[in-house]
Formats: structure tokens, C-alpha cells, sequence
């Protein structure tokens, strides 16, 4: 089972692999590589996507954007987009009241955070190239994209905090009233927690004959990129106010729009219908979704705001943007002592609703797999005039990870051991799960040593190191590096009760509803919302194994508060693991109300019953009656029970005891052409431990899509600013997003420790790609040039980069990125329909010039 | 996005057109395939008045073998040369080059003289065509004109078409019995070329006894790399008899500096790049 075909083979062998467990949940589904019963319409575009969304009378929004990343606004004239055809309202900040409500900032880090209030639209200052000014309201979307030009906006500018270390330094201020940009200091000690030693202490022995490494990574900024760009559309005109927007979070929405807005929240339906990607890039509350919730209830009409590609890369939140400061301290053998971890992180011009909090869902994971006695973390967030940034596909473990795995690799060189020995010399070993860590968390299964036996071997381990030998002791222009990521990471954000601690606005638990029908098909009400995930697939398969009903006759519904009326939403690998359980639940209880109607119903004793394969029979005995037919008579009410209600119905609510701690070994192997400095994959193999495994497919296709996200973040995709402050990869000309003639085969596979904290024995799945993979590519790519004196290359790993590192022993290659260039459509208008060019302007020489 | 409105104009003769261009003059821009001017427009980079469309104009289109040249329809899709036997065999340098031209839906849409004339130093066709000598055929209200490539291109963006012109055709030389390479070098595959370089040679016995070589993306114009071109002239056709001449093709160049690379990074690219290209189409 190491490829992504499901052959017939790959299905059994898989199948048997997940019931070999003998796990509970093993069933005729559970298991199953069921191809997914939402991807028709999901590919197609067939389907309710909020900007397919026509309501009667409904108008079309246009925002006005700043420019400037930091500027005065000084007057706004918006008479000329009021005169524009079928122009209906223009508004600007001055129009504006206390009923718009403002942005929330849901995880306050600190008691003492400094954060600055966030209006959804700015009244006399923007603070990042992006910011919406105005709004415009029109009949048609062209219209009113047309008169937005026409809105006539006065800035000052003023300085602009951008670079992340001088903010730190409060050189320039991102908002002169609070007077700094640093927001939080955020510090967890394993001396103070009493989960291990003093780092200080161990470090300061390394330095007398052990080993100390010290190192400082940068994490670019990145964009999420979802497919679809975000959309809203905002019904006032019924008794409930309903908002239509394409979110990760349409419950987290409705409680913010109720707590900001004045509404009370029983008159709010906020539905998410098929949405179109996320990545954490929709787990927020968005100022353009409150802009139209504002001037709806203006205009008493429905209205639709659907953002721009270009809108979307600027002012979509962006995600990672930090500076690590490491130091690691290790026996002389390689034996870890001391991790000391001290970040500054990018939070861009606000704190966003779980901006702040990114980096401390990185706290608990520097530490990774590893025995560390000793370990400090300390992060700085900082405000800048730049997009906010907030969560982004893994959300502070990605960036732990890659710190931690980098570092790995630096101490195996430093003692000159292979980097799979010194994780092996370091790692907790199987028979020591349950493992509480130095960081205080307790994993509660786990299996590194069987992982890395598979991945190695799936890998060809030793071949390549072979041929990586040779191709150095050739000289070849073409040089071969071998990465590792040995990861580990928390997922499924919650229990409740520990979110509470680390001052999360908000609980981790999550709903589901199970309503048997009278014809015996299932309805199922989850409060986790897919974007994606094949939550329809995978729940229904559940519930059938549950009830024995079939796939089939099993209907997901998610999204509308309406309907699925509790849940905390989905990001953070948390929709099975949480969702998932509360699905279980729900549907057990089903059976245990149907069981007294089935007994009765077959003139038996309830304890002589036995449900199997969606039937209730009575042991000992051939009668029988399936849960169809209890649904019917529940239905009709005709012979129940005394006592017993004529409803299958029924809710439950999960909130695990501990987070899940999906872990794998991803090995990566690059050839560099040391000429040009192009990185090309050759292989990468993959094997990860998520616990039990619902669908195969499903998986698979997660740790694909992660893959390639992580590998992203490695050789490709950065958010580049200007020196004026101005996002210069704004299009996806600039911003590299790779698609499928970028990337490999990936060679995957998995090992099974199911997870302690749920019946299913599940861990999240979709961040683990997008955590695991980019530093075993950023270690490969370092790996194959280490020769020439690189111990590492910013991310990311540009072919200029790796170049000048390799030709000038390492310098260069860890410069960060400067946004000096036009983006290329730009530079292309800049020059266009212009009639005042110059011709020859450019070197003469170059016309015709190669050579002399 | 929706772009700015426009009055959308599409005639169905080059005598249209010219009218049509006449009419219009600045406020009207040319639609050639919108590989680029789709983009533009949508983006709201540019907001002309005035679209015309010469995709209704059957006579810009198809490819035609004229004694010993082959003359191509400024009009005549990429994918439409993509599938030509004559351009396959005898314009191989063109071919390869407009192979890695985007995806196969621009492929589908786009133009070789709506690339040319937009003339992006970064487009895959300038450089070719500069490389193999083509003619340009370019029609204005005074009648028909011929350019050669080498005084085509004039600066970024600019060429010697018009305002009130529009370019009709491409003519080539054959280039029977030549080997040729494209070779492009970017970090993803739906990039603009960062840079590369179209190389066609004629290999007597093992030595090289003509070249041509065009660059892309390291200057304002696509370049043709004479010097180098005559260097060759003589050099054993391989790795180590062409590195020499391949070593000096970026002096006097003056490529630009962006998230990809600086210009003396290019700069070195265009080297390695040319040695390459030039041994690839040595059969190397």
C-alpha cells in the first residue's frame, strides 16, 4: 500500500491493516476506501457556493482599499461613486455607527496583551495596503466595482512599521497610540511548570565539553490560498437575519456577530454552504463579512460582497512570519539536554481572532518526539502594518517543527552521526506511552521506531545514501541530499477545560445530532463544518457501521446554524477526533432509545437483545427486527412502550480529555544542480500514524494535499512585502503556488497507534502533511550542498538562494527575500498604452549586445 | 474581476480593423488571443475604450510553406503551430519554445503575433523568432511593410508595429538539418520564463559550423547573442568545446532584478543555460 492507486490489493490490505487493530469501530465501513459521495458536485461547481447566491433585489458590494500600509485618512469624497450609474449607496468610515460591531480577537495570550481595537472598516487611519475605506452598493457587482474607483480618498502617510525585528525595537510604530508594537510576551519554563529542568543551567553546561547549537530560522510569510476567493451575502429582509459566507466557522461567526453587532443571537442564521477551501484562511471573522451585515441592515436588502483574486492575497489573513532564535544543548554523544526556543512573530497591523495564539499552539511542539530535560519557549508577537496574519494550515507547528527537525539534523553533523541515529538516540521509545513531556503535554500513543523501519525501507534508505555518496566523490554538477522530518504534532484543538487555561476565548468541544427517519434513512447534524475534508464520506461512514444502515442511506448535514445548531467549527485537524466522537455518540444513543421499541415490538426482554448489523435480535433465538422497522413504529407512535417517546432522535456533545498526537517519519530526498541552484524532488516517502483510519482514501488524499503545502512553504510561496509596505506577490504570478507538474509521486504509507482520547482510535490528518514535509525538504536541500560549507538556506530555497550559497561556502543563501521588483502584470501596465516611452532607454549594449 | 467596461469590436477583414484602429486610435486596444490582455483587463491594470478582436479574421490565421520560407498567421494559435508537421521538422526551435508556452488551455488561445507584439521580454516566442530570423509582415493604413526581428522589438512592450498598424504574419527560413533546444529555466511550471535560451545549430562533422542564440527575460527586448553566435563557429560540439564562447553571452546584457533572481544571477543562468541549450542541439 505505498502508492495512491486503490487497486483491489491496496483496498484489502489496507482494510485488514486498519480491523487488525481490533480496535472498536472496526465495521463493514470504517475502513473502507470509499470514494468521496461529495466530489461531484464539489468539482463541478455544481453547487451552492455562497457566490452563486441570487436573492430577490439583492445589491452588490465593492470595497474601497487603502494603498498605503500606514497613512492619515484626511477627507473622503464619495460624491462622484454616488452619481455613478445604478450607484444605490456609497459609505466611508464617517457614515458609520456602533452597530458594525467590531473585529474580535478571540485568544488573548496575555492578561496584559496590547492590542489595538479593530474596526471592520477604517475611520481615520488604515494600517496595512489593504484596509477597506469605503464601501460601494450598487445594483450589479460591475457597477459597483466600476464607482468604487470613483471614491476620492485623502491620505497623509505616515511611517510604516514592516520589517518584524525593528518593530520589535518599536522604531516605528504601527499604531503611535499604544505607544509599542510588541503586544505579548508569552513564556512557558519547564522549570517553573515543574515538567523538567532549568535551561540556563543546561546550556551552560554544554558549553564546558558538551555541545550547544545555536541557530536562527526565519518562517516566511505565507498566503493560504484557497481556491475559492471568500464571499458574503446577507439576507435582512425575514424575521431571522441570515448570513450566506464562505467560513471555516460559521458558528464561532454567528457568536461574534451577536456579540459585536447588538443582534440578539437567536435572530442570526449564518450558513456556510460548500466552501472552497480554507487552510485556516477562513478561520476568522472577516471585516468584509461584517461591512455587509452592516450595510444590509442599511439598505433593508439582501446584498453579496465576493472578493477579487487580488483582494484575496492582500487582505485574506496571511499565516506563518516569525524569526526563531534556537539553542539546543546536547551531551558530547548527542544526548539531548536543553531546548531554548525565543520567537518573534509577525501579527501584522491587528490581532486577529486566534492570531496572538498561533505561535503558543507551537509552544507544546519544539520539544517534538524527543526527551528534553529542559525547555524554554518565549515568543514576542508583534504588531506591524502589514495583513494580519493568523492561522495557516498547521498554525504553530509547522514552524516548531521545522525549527526542532532542522536542528536535529545540525546536532547529527556536529557529533557526525547519520540524523536517523541521533532521533533514534533522542526519541521516546514505544514502551514508554503513555510519555508526559517536558512541555507538560501527555502523548498517548505512539510508535517512531516502527514509522521510520517502514518509511526507510519504502524509501530506499541506504541506496540513496549510496548514490549521494558517489555523486560527491564524482564531483557531480548534480549533487543528491537526503532529509528527514521525524514529526510529531497536537491536534484536534481542545479539551475544553485546557483551552480555558491557555485563555482561548471559546470551548473544544463539538456536537453532532442523529435523527433516524421513518423510511430508515439517517439524517446527521454535525457542528464541524468541511471546507473540503470529505466530512460526508467519512461520517456517513460511521453512522453506518453504527447502525448497520447502509452508506447510502446516511445524509451529512453541516454549516447552518439552523440546522447543525451547536458546534465549535473546523480547523486544527479536530473534525473526526472531536466531531467524529460526538457522531458516535450521537448514534449509540439512538440504539439504546430504539432498543426498548424493538423489544417490545418482539415481546422480549431488553437485556435479552443484541444489536448487530443494524439488528436487534434476542439472543439465543432466530427472531429479530431491524432498526428500520423501529424507526417506522417509532414514527407511527401506534405500539410504543409506555413511557418511551416517539423519537429516534438524539444529540450528544464530545469534548476529549487530551488533544491527539498524530506522529510519522518523512524522508525527502532533492537532487541540487549546484550550476543553476534548481532544487528537483527525486523521492519522498512518507509514513504517518494517525490512529485509526475511517477512509484510506480520504487520508491519502490529506497528506497529498499537505505534502504539497509544506513543500511549498520550502521551495516556493512567499508573501513579499515592498519597502512602502505594498504585498508584492499579490497575484498568482508571483506568489508560486505549485500545482501538479510541480510535484511527485509521493510514496506513502502508515502505521496504526490508535489514539487513547477517542472510541474510534482516530488522529487528525490534515495538517500532518503540511507540518512533516517542509523540513525534510529544506534538510535535503541542505543535506546535498552541505560539501560546500552550507548549514542552511532560507526558506524559500529559491535557486538563487541555493546558488549563492553553494558558490560564496554559505553566505547568502540565508538572505531574506527583498520586495524591490514590480510583480509582473505591473511592470507589464506600467509600460502599456503609454505613448511618452522611451525607446532605447534601456543599455543600449543589450539590444543586440551578447558578447563583444 | 470584472474589467472595466469596453466597446467590443470584432471584425472579420485586416481592412476592418485598420479602420477600426484608425477610428479609435489610443482609446482601442488590439485582441490577439488575451494570453496577456485578458489579465491586464481583468486586473484593472488598463482600461482601453475599445477592444477589437481579431480573432474573427480568418485570413491571420494558418501556416504556409512559401518556397523556401514557411509564413505564419499572426492569428494562428499555439496549439495550431504545435500540431504543424512543416513546423515541426523545419522550425523545431520555434516549436520546442511555444510547447512550454503556459498550459494547454492558453496554448489554445494565445497567438504568436499577439505574443510578438505584446513582445513581454519574458515571452517564450521573441526569442526564437529573433534567433531564426524571421520577417514580419505589418499592414497600415499606407499598405504592407516588412521588419525584420532584430528591429522588431524596440523596448519593453514596444515594437515597430504602429498604432495604427497591425502585424499579419510571420515569415521563417527553413531550418532543415539543424539541431535546436529551448531551454527554460523556472521555479514553477506555469511561470514566466526567468530565463532561456533558444539555441539552433548546425553541427559539421563533430564542429559547429553556424549558431543561433536568443535569450529571454535579460533585458527589456528578447536578445540575440551574435557575439556568442560567432564564437561558436568552430567549437567542438560539446560541453567543454562550447564553454568557452557560452561563457560571455550575458556581457552587456542588462536582464532585471525580481523575486526570482537578481540580474547577476541571471546572468550567470544565461551561461550555464546556453552551454546547455547549445550542446542539447548538438545532439549532445
Amino acid at each position: 500500500m505505498t502508492t495512491t492507486q486503490d487497486g483491489p490489493d491496496t483496498v484489502a490490505a489496507q482494510t485488514e491493516a486498519t480491523t487488525a487493530t481490533g480496535h472498536e469501530g472496526g465495521g463493514k465501513e470504517i475502513g473502507r476506501d470509499r470514494r468521496r459521495k461529495e466530489d461531484q458536485r464539489l468539482i463541478t461547481g455544481r453547487t451552492r457556493w455562497t457566490d452563486n447566491i441570487t436573492l430577490p433585489g439583492m445589491l452588490h458590494l465593492a470595497m474601497v482599499r487603502s494603498p498605503f500600509a500606514h497613512a492619515k485618512i484626511t477627507a473622503v469624497d464619495t460624491s462622484a461613486a454616488k452619481a455613478a450609474p445604478n450607484v444605490v449607496a456609497v459609505f466611508s468610515g464617517g457614515d458609520l455607527d456602533d452597530s458594525i460591531g467590531v473585529m474580535i480577537n478571540a485568544w488573548p495570550i496575555t492578561t496584559d496583551q496590547v492590542a489595538p481595537a479593530h474596526p471592520p472598516m477604517a475611520t481615520d487611519r488604515v494600517t496595512f495596503a489593504g484596509e477597506i475605506v469605503a464601501v460601494v452598493v450598487a445594483r450589479s457587482a460591475a457597477e459597483a466595482r466600476d464607482a468604487s474607483e470613483l471614491v476620492d480618498v485623502d491620505y497623509e502617510e505616515l511611517p510604516a512599521a514592516l520589517d518584524l525585528k525593528e518593530s520589535a525595537e518599536d522604531k516605528v510604530l504601527a499604531h503611535p497610540d499604544l505607544g509599542t508594537n510588541k503586544s505579548a510576551l508569552w513564556v512557558f519554563d519547564s522549570a517553573e511548570a515543574g515538567t523538567g529542568g532549568n535551561v540556563e543551567d543546561a546550556i551552560a553546561k554544554a558549553r564546558d565539553g558538551g555541545i550547544v547549537i545555536e541557530r536562527e530560522y526565519r518562517q516566511q510569510r505565507l498566503i493560504p490560498a484557497f481556491m475559492e476567493p471568500r464571499s458574503v451575502v446577507v439576507d435582512p429582509t425575514g424575521e431571522q437575519l441570515t448570513m450566506w459566507t464562505s467560513t471555516q466557522v460559521p458558528h464561532i461567526v454567528r457568536f461574534a456577530l451577536a456579540a459585536t453587532t447588538g443582534v440578539p443571537e437567536s435572530k442570526i442564521r449564518v450558513i456556510a454552504p460548500d466552501v472552497g477551501g480554507g487552510f485556516g484562511g477562513k478561520l476568522a471573522v472577516q471585516p468584509e463579512e461584517w461591512v455587509s451585515w452592516w450595510v444590509a441592515r442599511q439598505v433593508h436588502k439582501p446584498v453579496k460582497y465576493t472578493e477579487t483574486r487580488s483582494e484575496s492575497l492582500m487582505a485574506g489573513h496571511h499565516g506563518r512570519d516569525q524569526w526563531q532564535k534556537l539553542t539546543l544543548a546536547a551531551e558530547k554523544d548527542g544526548t539531548v539536554t536543553a531546548l531554548k526556543v525565543e520567537l518573534l512573530a509577525d501579527l501584522g497591523s491587528y490581532v486577529a481572532l486566534v492570531g496572538g495564539g498561533v505561535p503558543v499552539l507551537g509552544a507544546f511542539m519544539f520539544n517534538s518526539i524527543y526527551k528534553f530535560p529542559a525547555y524554554h519557549f518565549a515568543v514576542q508577537t508583534v504588531l506591524t502594518n502589514k495583513t494580519w496574519t493568523d492561522a495557516y494550515r498547521g498554525a504553530g507547528r509547522p514552524e516548531a517543527t521545522y525549527a526542532i527537525e532542522r536542528l536535529m539534523d545540525e546536532l547529527a553533523v556536529e557529533v557526525g552521526v547519520d540524523p536517523l541515529t541521533i532521533r533514534e538516540q533522542n526519541w521516546i521509545t514505544h514502551e514508554e506511552f503513555p510519555f508526559t513531556t517536558v512541555a507538560g503535554l501527555e502523548y498517548d500513543s505512539g510508535n517512531y521506531e516502527e514509522a521510520t523501519a517502514k518509511a526507510k525501507e519504502l524509501f530506499g534508505y541506504d541506496e540513496l545514501r549510496a548514490e549521494q555518496k558517489r555523486r560527491r566523490d564524482d564531483n557531480d554538477p548534480v549533487q543528491l541530499g537526503i532529509g528527514i522530518s521525524t514529526f510529531t504534532e497536537m491536534c484536534g484543538l481542545a479539551p475544553s477545560r485546557l483551552l480555558g487555561q491557555l485563555n482561548y476565548g471559546a470551548g473544544g468541544w463539538d456536537h453532532a445530532g442523529v435523527r433516524m427517519l421513518a423510511t430508515g434513512t439517517v439524517e446527521v447534524t454535525i457542528g464541524v463544518s468541511p471546507h473540503g475534508q470529505g466530512h460526508e464520506t467519512a461520517f456517513s461512514q460511521i453512522v453506518a457501521d453504527r447502525l448497520g444502515v447502509p452508506f447510502e442511506n446516511v445524509e451529512i448535514l453541516h454549516g447552518d446554524t439552523q440546522i447543525s445548531h451547536r458546534g465549535m467549527d473546523t480547523y486544527g485537524s479536530r473534525s473526526l477526533v472531536v466531531g467524529g466522537e460526538a457522531v458516535v455518540r450521537a448514534a449509540d444513543k439512538v440504539v439504546e432509545k430504539a432498543k426498548p421499541i424493538a423489544a417490545h415490538m418482539l415481546e422480549a426482554n431488553v437485556d435479552d437483545l443484541e444489536f448487530t448489523d443494524g439488528r436487534f435480535g434476542v439472543r439465543g433465538t432466530d427472531q429479530g427486527v431491524g432498526i428500520a422497522e423501529v424507526a417506522m413504529a417509532a414514527f407511527t407512535g401506534h405500539n410504543l412502550p409506555d413511557g418511551v417517546e416517539a423519537s429516534l432522535d438524539s444529540d450528544a456533545t464530545f469534548d476529549p480529555v487530551a488533544f491527539s498526537f498524530p506522529h510519522g517519519t518523512h524522508l525527502c530526498a532533492v537532487e541540487v544542480d549546484t550550476e543553476t541552484g534548481q532544487v528537483r524532488m527525486r523521492k519522498y516517502a512518507c509514513v504517518d500514524d494517525v490512529g485509526t483510519v475511517i477512509n484510506p482514501l480520504i487520508v491519502e488524499g490529506q497528506v497529498h494535499g499537505g505534502l504539497v503545502q509544506g513543500i511549498a512553504q520550502a521551495l516556493w510561496e512567499e508573501a513579499v512585502h515592498d519597502e512602502s509596505g505594498t504585498l508584492v506577490s499579490a497575484s498568482f504570478v508571483d506568489y508560486l503556488v505549485p500545482t501538479a507538474a510541480d510535484t511527485i509521486s509521493f510514496q506513502t504509507d502508515h502505521t496504526t497507534s490508535p489514539s487513547l482520547t477517542n472510541t474510534l482510535g482516530t488522529k487528525g490528518v490534515g495538517e500532518a502533511g503540511a507540518i512533516a514535509s517542509t523540513p525534510a525538504v529544506v534538510n535535503a536541500v541542505v543535506d546535498a550542498v552541505r560539501q560546500f560549507g552550507v548549514s542552511d538556506i532560507q526558506m524559500p530555497c529559491t535557486p538563487e538562494r541555493v546558488w549563492k550559497a553553494i558558490h560564496a561556502q554559505g553566505a547568502g543563501g540565508a538572505d531574506p527575500t527583498t520586495g524591490g521588483a514590480a510583480p509582473h502584470f505591473e511592470e507589464a501596465t506600467g509600460q502599456e498604452g503609454q505613448t511618452d516611452r522611451t525607446a532605447g532607454a534601456a543599455d543600449p549594449t543589450s539590444t543586440d549586445g551578447a558578447g563583444a | 474581476m470584472i474589467p472595466a467596461q469596453f466597446e467590443y469590436l470584432a471584425p472579420t477583414s485586416v481592412e476592418e480593423a485598420l479602420t477600426a484602429l484608425s477610428t479609435h486610435g489610443d482609446d482601442a486596444k488590439v485582441l490577439a488571443g488575451g494570453q496577456s490582455l485578458l489579465p491586464v483587463l481583468r486586473m484593472r491594470l488598463n482600461a482601453p475604450e475599445v477592444v477589437i478582436d481579431l480573432g474573427r479574421i480568418d485570413s491571420l490565421r494558418g501556416i504556409r510553406a512559401e518556397g523556401d520560407q514557411i509564413s505564419i498567421g499572426a492569428m494562428t494559435s499555439y496549439y495550431d503551430i504545435l500540431a504543424d508537421d512543416t513546423v515541426r521538422t523545419s522550425l523545431a526551435l520555434l516549436h520546442q519554445a511555444i510547447s512550454e508556452v503556459a498550459d494547454p488551455q492558453i496554448r489554445h488561445r494565445g497567438t504568436l503575433g499577439g505574443a510578438l507584439v505584446h513582445a513581454d521580454p519574458a515571452g517564450d516566442c521573441g526569442a526564437p523568432a529573433l534567433a531564426l530570423d524571421a520577417e514580419l509582415l505589418i499592414q497600415g493604413p499606407g499598405g504592407e511593410r516588412t521588419v525584420a526581428a532584430a528591429d522588431f522589438f524596440e523596448d519593453l512592450f514596444t515594437t515597430a508595429v504602429g498604432e495604427d498598424e497591425l502585424l499579419t504574419a510571420i515569415r521563417f527560413p527553413r531550418y532543415d538539418g539543424w539541431g535546436t533546444h529551448y531551454e527554460k529555466f523556472v521555479r514553477v511550471a506555469h511561470q514566466w520564463p526567468i530565463v532561456s535560451v533558444a539555441a539552433a545549430v548546425k553541427v559539421d562533422g563533430s564542429t559547429i559550423s553556424e549558431a543561433r542564440i536568443g535569450l529571454v527575460n535579460m533585458g527589456s527586448t528578447p536578445l540575440r547573442a551574435s557575439a556568442t553566435e560567432q564564437a561558436l563557429v568552430g567549437c567542438e560540439a560539446t560541453e567543454d568545446g562550447v564553454r568557452a564562447a557560452c561563457d560571455r553571452v550575458a556581457e552587456g546584457t542588462n536582464p532585471p532584478s525580481d523575486l526570482n533572481g537578481d540580474a547577476d544571477y541571471r546572468r550567470h543562468l544565461a551561461t550555464v543555460l546556453t552551454r546547455r541549450a547549445v550542446v542539447a542541439a548538438a545532439g549532445g
